[in-house]
Protein backbone atom coordinates (compact mmCIF):
# COMPACT_ATOMS: atom_id res chain seq x y z
CA UNK A 1 0.00 0.00 0.00
CA UNK A 2 1.13 3.54 -0.68
CA UNK A 3 -0.46 6.48 1.08
CA UNK A 4 -0.23 9.96 -0.33
CA UNK A 5 -1.22 12.94 1.80
CA UNK A 6 -1.92 16.30 0.17
CA UNK A 7 -3.51 19.51 1.40
CA UNK A 8 -5.39 21.86 -0.90
CA UNK A 9 -5.96 25.60 -0.55
CA UNK A 10 -9.33 24.97 1.15
CA UNK A 11 -7.43 23.24 3.95
CA UNK A 12 -8.83 19.82 3.16
CA UNK A 13 -6.38 16.97 3.63
CA UNK A 14 -6.72 14.34 0.91
CA UNK A 15 -5.32 10.93 1.76
CA UNK A 16 -5.06 8.60 -1.24
CA UNK A 17 -4.78 4.87 -0.58
CA UNK A 18 -3.15 2.88 -3.35
CA UNK A 19 -3.21 -0.92 -3.43
CA UNK A 20 -4.90 -2.43 -0.41
CA UNK A 21 -5.93 -1.37 3.06
CA UNK A 22 -5.44 -4.42 5.25
CA UNK A 23 -4.37 -5.48 8.72
CA UNK A 24 -0.70 -5.24 7.75
CA UNK A 25 -0.82 -1.55 6.85
CA UNK A 26 -3.90 -0.01 8.46
CA UNK A 27 -1.65 1.63 11.06
CA UNK A 28 0.00 3.71 8.34
CA UNK A 29 -3.36 5.24 7.42
CA UNK A 30 -4.25 5.83 11.07
CA UNK A 31 -0.90 7.49 11.65
CA UNK A 32 -1.18 9.69 8.55
CA UNK A 33 -4.56 11.01 9.71
CA UNK A 34 -3.36 11.40 13.30
CA UNK A 35 -0.32 13.38 12.15
CA UNK A 36 -2.57 15.68 10.11
CA UNK A 37 -4.95 16.08 13.08
CA UNK A 38 -2.01 16.93 15.31
CA UNK A 39 -0.96 19.50 12.72
CA UNK A 40 -4.36 21.18 12.93
CA UNK A 41 -6.17 19.61 9.96
CA UNK A 42 -9.88 18.98 10.50
CA UNK A 43 -11.30 18.26 7.05
CA UNK A 44 -10.35 14.98 5.43
CA UNK A 45 -11.06 13.07 2.24
CA UNK A 46 -9.83 9.50 1.99
CA UNK A 47 -9.62 8.70 -1.72
CA UNK A 48 -9.97 4.99 -2.52
CA UNK A 49 -9.80 5.50 -6.29
CA UNK A 50 -6.63 3.37 -6.68
CA UNK A 51 -7.57 0.86 -3.95
CA UNK A 52 -8.02 -2.80 -4.92
CA UNK A 53 -9.47 -4.12 -1.68
CA UNK A 54 -10.06 -3.40 1.99
CA UNK A 55 -10.26 -6.06 4.67
CA UNK A 56 -12.22 -6.00 7.92
CA UNK A 57 -9.25 -4.51 9.78
CA UNK A 58 -9.12 -1.70 7.24
CA UNK A 59 -12.82 -1.04 7.78
CA UNK A 60 -12.28 -1.09 11.54
CA UNK A 61 -9.43 1.39 11.14
CA UNK A 62 -11.74 3.73 9.22
CA UNK A 63 -14.34 3.52 12.00
CA UNK A 64 -11.64 4.37 14.53
CA UNK A 65 -10.27 7.23 12.42
CA UNK A 66 -13.75 8.66 11.87
CA UNK A 67 -14.33 8.64 15.63
CA UNK A 68 -11.08 10.51 16.29
CA UNK A 69 -11.75 13.10 13.59
CA UNK A 70 -15.27 13.75 14.92
CA UNK A 71 -14.03 14.00 18.49
CA UNK A 72 -11.61 16.67 17.28
CA UNK A 73 -14.52 18.56 15.70
CA UNK A 74 -13.58 17.55 12.19
CA UNK A 75 -15.18 15.75 9.28
CA UNK A 76 -14.08 12.77 7.21
CA UNK A 77 -15.42 11.92 3.77
CA UNK A 78 -14.69 8.87 1.65
CA UNK A 79 -14.38 8.92 -2.12
CA UNK A 80 -13.59 6.81 -5.15
CA UNK A 81 -14.93 3.48 -3.91
CA UNK A 82 -15.38 1.09 -6.82
CA UNK A 83 -18.51 -1.01 -7.08
CA UNK A 84 -17.01 -3.92 -5.13
CA UNK A 85 -15.73 -1.76 -2.30
CA UNK A 86 -19.01 0.10 -2.17
CA UNK A 87 -20.82 -3.22 -1.78
CA UNK A 88 -18.52 -4.05 1.15
CA UNK A 89 -19.55 -0.84 2.89
CA UNK A 90 -23.21 -1.65 2.24
CA UNK A 91 -22.77 -5.21 3.51
CA UNK A 92 -21.25 -3.98 6.76
CA UNK A 93 -23.72 -1.05 7.02
CA UNK A 94 -20.85 1.41 7.01
CA UNK A 95 -22.32 3.20 3.99
CA UNK A 96 -24.66 4.92 6.45
CA UNK A 97 -21.84 5.94 8.79
CA UNK A 98 -19.63 7.70 6.27
CA UNK A 99 -20.27 10.48 3.79
CA UNK A 100 -19.32 8.75 0.55
CA UNK A 101 -18.74 10.60 -2.73
CA UNK A 102 -18.13 9.15 -6.16
CA UNK A 103 -14.90 11.09 -6.64
CA UNK A 104 -12.42 13.05 -4.54
CA UNK A 105 -13.41 16.27 -6.31
CA UNK A 106 -17.06 15.70 -5.41
CA UNK A 107 -16.06 15.08 -1.81
CA UNK A 108 -13.99 18.29 -1.78
CA UNK A 109 -16.93 20.23 -3.19
CA UNK A 110 -19.06 18.94 -0.31
CA UNK A 111 -17.05 20.80 2.32
CA UNK B 1 13.41 -11.33 0.76
CA UNK B 2 12.74 -13.99 -1.89
CA UNK B 3 9.30 -13.87 -3.46
CA UNK B 4 6.70 -16.33 -2.27
CA UNK B 5 6.03 -19.39 -4.38
CA UNK B 6 3.21 -21.89 -4.23
CA UNK B 7 3.90 -25.59 -4.82
CA UNK B 8 1.66 -27.17 -7.41
CA UNK B 9 0.52 -30.53 -6.07
CA UNK B 10 -0.69 -33.48 -8.13
CA UNK B 11 -4.09 -32.64 -9.59
CA UNK B 12 -6.95 -34.21 -7.66
CA UNK B 13 -8.85 -35.18 -9.78
CA UNK B 14 -6.85 -34.73 -13.02
CA UNK B 15 -7.49 -31.29 -14.51
CA UNK B 16 -8.31 -29.60 -11.22
CA UNK B 17 -5.23 -27.61 -10.22
CA UNK B 18 -4.10 -27.85 -6.61
CA UNK B 19 -1.55 -25.59 -4.92
CA UNK B 20 -0.03 -25.38 -1.47
CA UNK B 21 1.59 -22.35 0.10
CA UNK B 22 3.15 -22.52 3.56
CA UNK B 23 3.60 -19.08 5.10
CA UNK B 24 5.44 -18.04 8.23
CA UNK B 25 3.29 -15.89 10.47
CA UNK B 26 4.18 -12.48 9.11
CA UNK B 27 1.45 -10.01 8.20
CA UNK B 28 3.85 -8.25 5.83
CA UNK B 29 3.57 -11.30 3.53
CA UNK B 30 -0.20 -11.03 3.32
CA UNK B 31 -0.54 -8.79 0.26
CA UNK B 32 2.02 -10.80 -1.73
CA UNK B 33 0.40 -14.10 -0.76
CA UNK B 34 -2.99 -12.90 -1.93
CA UNK B 35 -1.68 -11.75 -5.30
CA UNK B 36 0.12 -15.09 -5.69
CA UNK B 37 -3.10 -17.01 -5.01
CA UNK B 38 -4.97 -14.88 -7.52
CA UNK B 39 -2.22 -15.46 -10.11
CA UNK B 40 -2.46 -19.23 -9.55
CA UNK B 41 -6.21 -19.04 -10.21
CA UNK B 42 -5.80 -16.92 -13.32
CA UNK B 43 -3.34 -19.43 -14.81
CA UNK B 44 -6.35 -21.66 -15.30
CA UNK B 45 -8.63 -19.21 -17.05
CA UNK B 46 -10.55 -16.08 -16.43
CA UNK B 47 -12.39 -15.28 -13.23
CA UNK B 48 -15.17 -12.71 -13.15
CA UNK B 49 -13.79 -9.40 -11.76
CA UNK B 50 -16.27 -9.44 -8.88
CA UNK B 51 -15.00 -12.89 -7.91
CA UNK B 52 -11.36 -11.71 -8.06
CA UNK B 53 -12.36 -9.08 -5.53
CA UNK B 54 -14.14 -11.69 -3.40
CA UNK B 55 -11.14 -14.02 -3.53
CA UNK B 56 -8.76 -11.24 -2.48
CA UNK B 57 -11.00 -10.13 0.36
CA UNK B 58 -11.83 -13.60 1.66
CA UNK B 59 -8.19 -14.75 1.42
CA UNK B 60 -7.04 -11.64 3.28
CA UNK B 61 -9.53 -12.30 6.07
CA UNK B 62 -8.79 -15.99 6.39
CA UNK B 63 -4.99 -15.69 6.33
CA UNK B 64 -4.90 -12.67 8.64
CA UNK B 65 -7.19 -14.44 11.13
CA UNK B 66 -4.97 -17.53 11.01
CA UNK B 67 -1.82 -15.49 11.66
CA UNK B 68 -3.20 -13.11 14.25
CA UNK B 69 -5.72 -15.12 16.24
CA UNK B 70 -4.86 -18.73 15.33
CA UNK B 71 -1.08 -18.48 15.59
CA UNK B 72 -1.11 -15.57 18.03
CA UNK B 73 1.16 -13.63 15.64
CA UNK B 74 3.96 -16.04 16.57
CA UNK B 75 6.55 -15.99 13.72
CA UNK B 76 7.64 -19.53 14.60
CA UNK B 77 4.21 -20.85 13.59
CA UNK B 78 3.07 -21.31 10.01
CA UNK B 79 -0.14 -20.96 8.07
CA UNK B 80 -0.85 -23.55 5.37
CA UNK B 81 -2.92 -22.33 2.46
CA UNK B 82 -4.27 -24.74 -0.14
CA UNK B 83 -5.98 -23.66 -3.30
CA UNK B 84 -8.00 -25.84 -5.61
CA UNK B 85 -8.96 -24.34 -8.94
CA UNK B 86 -11.82 -26.34 -10.40
CA UNK B 87 -13.69 -25.70 -13.62
CA UNK B 88 -16.56 -23.90 -11.91
CA UNK B 89 -15.24 -22.90 -8.49
CA UNK B 90 -12.28 -22.15 -6.29
CA UNK B 91 -11.77 -23.79 -2.92
CA UNK B 92 -9.39 -22.07 -0.54
CA UNK B 93 -8.35 -23.70 2.71
CA UNK B 94 -6.35 -21.97 5.44
CA UNK B 95 -5.04 -23.82 8.48
CA UNK B 96 -3.09 -22.49 11.43
CA UNK B 97 -1.22 -24.14 14.30
CA UNK B 98 -3.40 -22.72 17.04
CA UNK B 99 -5.90 -24.36 19.35
CA UNK B 100 -8.84 -23.30 17.21
CA UNK B 101 -12.00 -21.44 18.11
CA UNK B 102 -15.75 -21.89 18.01
CA UNK B 103 -17.04 -19.88 15.04
CA UNK B 104 -20.59 -20.17 16.35
CA UNK B 105 -19.53 -18.21 19.43
CA UNK B 106 -18.45 -15.18 17.40
CA UNK B 107 -21.17 -12.55 17.82
CA UNK B 108 -22.66 -11.15 14.64
CA UNK B 109 -22.87 -7.42 14.19
CA UNK B 110 -26.56 -6.95 13.51
CA UNK B 111 -27.81 -3.46 14.27
CA UNK B 112 -26.64 -0.36 12.46
CA UNK B 113 -25.51 1.03 15.81
CA UNK B 114 -23.31 -2.02 16.46
CA UNK B 115 -21.89 -1.85 12.93
CA UNK B 116 -21.07 1.84 13.30
CA UNK B 117 -19.38 1.45 16.68
CA UNK B 118 -17.38 -1.78 16.26
CA UNK B 119 -13.72 -1.54 15.39
CA UNK B 120 -13.49 -5.38 15.15
CA UNK B 121 -15.70 -8.36 14.40
CA UNK B 122 -16.51 -7.96 10.70
CA UNK B 123 -14.13 -10.55 9.22
CA UNK B 124 -16.14 -13.75 9.61
CA UNK B 125 -19.34 -11.93 8.69
CA UNK B 126 -17.73 -10.68 5.47
CA UNK B 127 -16.40 -14.11 4.55
CA UNK B 128 -19.79 -15.72 5.08
CA UNK B 129 -21.45 -13.17 2.83
CA UNK B 130 -18.83 -13.03 0.08
CA UNK B 131 -18.25 -16.79 -0.30
CA UNK B 132 -20.61 -19.49 -1.50
CA UNK B 133 -19.68 -21.70 1.42
CA UNK B 134 -17.59 -21.39 4.58
CA UNK B 135 -16.77 -24.50 6.61
CA UNK B 136 -14.54 -24.95 9.67
CA UNK B 137 -12.99 -28.14 10.94
CA UNK B 138 -14.11 -29.40 14.33
CA UNK B 139 -11.11 -27.95 16.15
CA UNK B 140 -11.69 -24.55 14.56
CA UNK B 141 -8.15 -24.03 13.28
CA UNK B 142 -8.86 -24.64 9.58
CA UNK B 143 -11.34 -23.04 7.24
CA UNK B 144 -12.53 -24.02 3.74
CA UNK B 145 -14.02 -21.29 1.61
CA UNK B 146 -15.69 -21.93 -1.73
CA UNK B 147 -16.11 -19.22 -4.36
CA UNK B 148 -17.59 -19.45 -7.85
CA UNK B 149 -15.46 -18.50 -10.87
CA UNK B 150 -18.01 -17.34 -13.41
Amino acid sequence: MAITVTSNPDQVTVVTVEGQLIVANRQELKQAIQDALDGGARKFVVDFGPTAYIDSSGLGALVSINKKVREAGGELRLAGLNEDLRSLFELTKLDTLFAISATASEALAGF
Amino acid sequence: MSPLAADRLPDRPPGDAHYRLVLPTDLDLLAEAIELLLACCLEHGAIAPANCFRLRTVAAEAIANAMLYGNGNDPARTVTVELQVLSDRIVLSVADEGDGFDPAAVPELVSEEECHAAERGRGLFMMRHLAEQVIFNERGNAIWVTLTRA
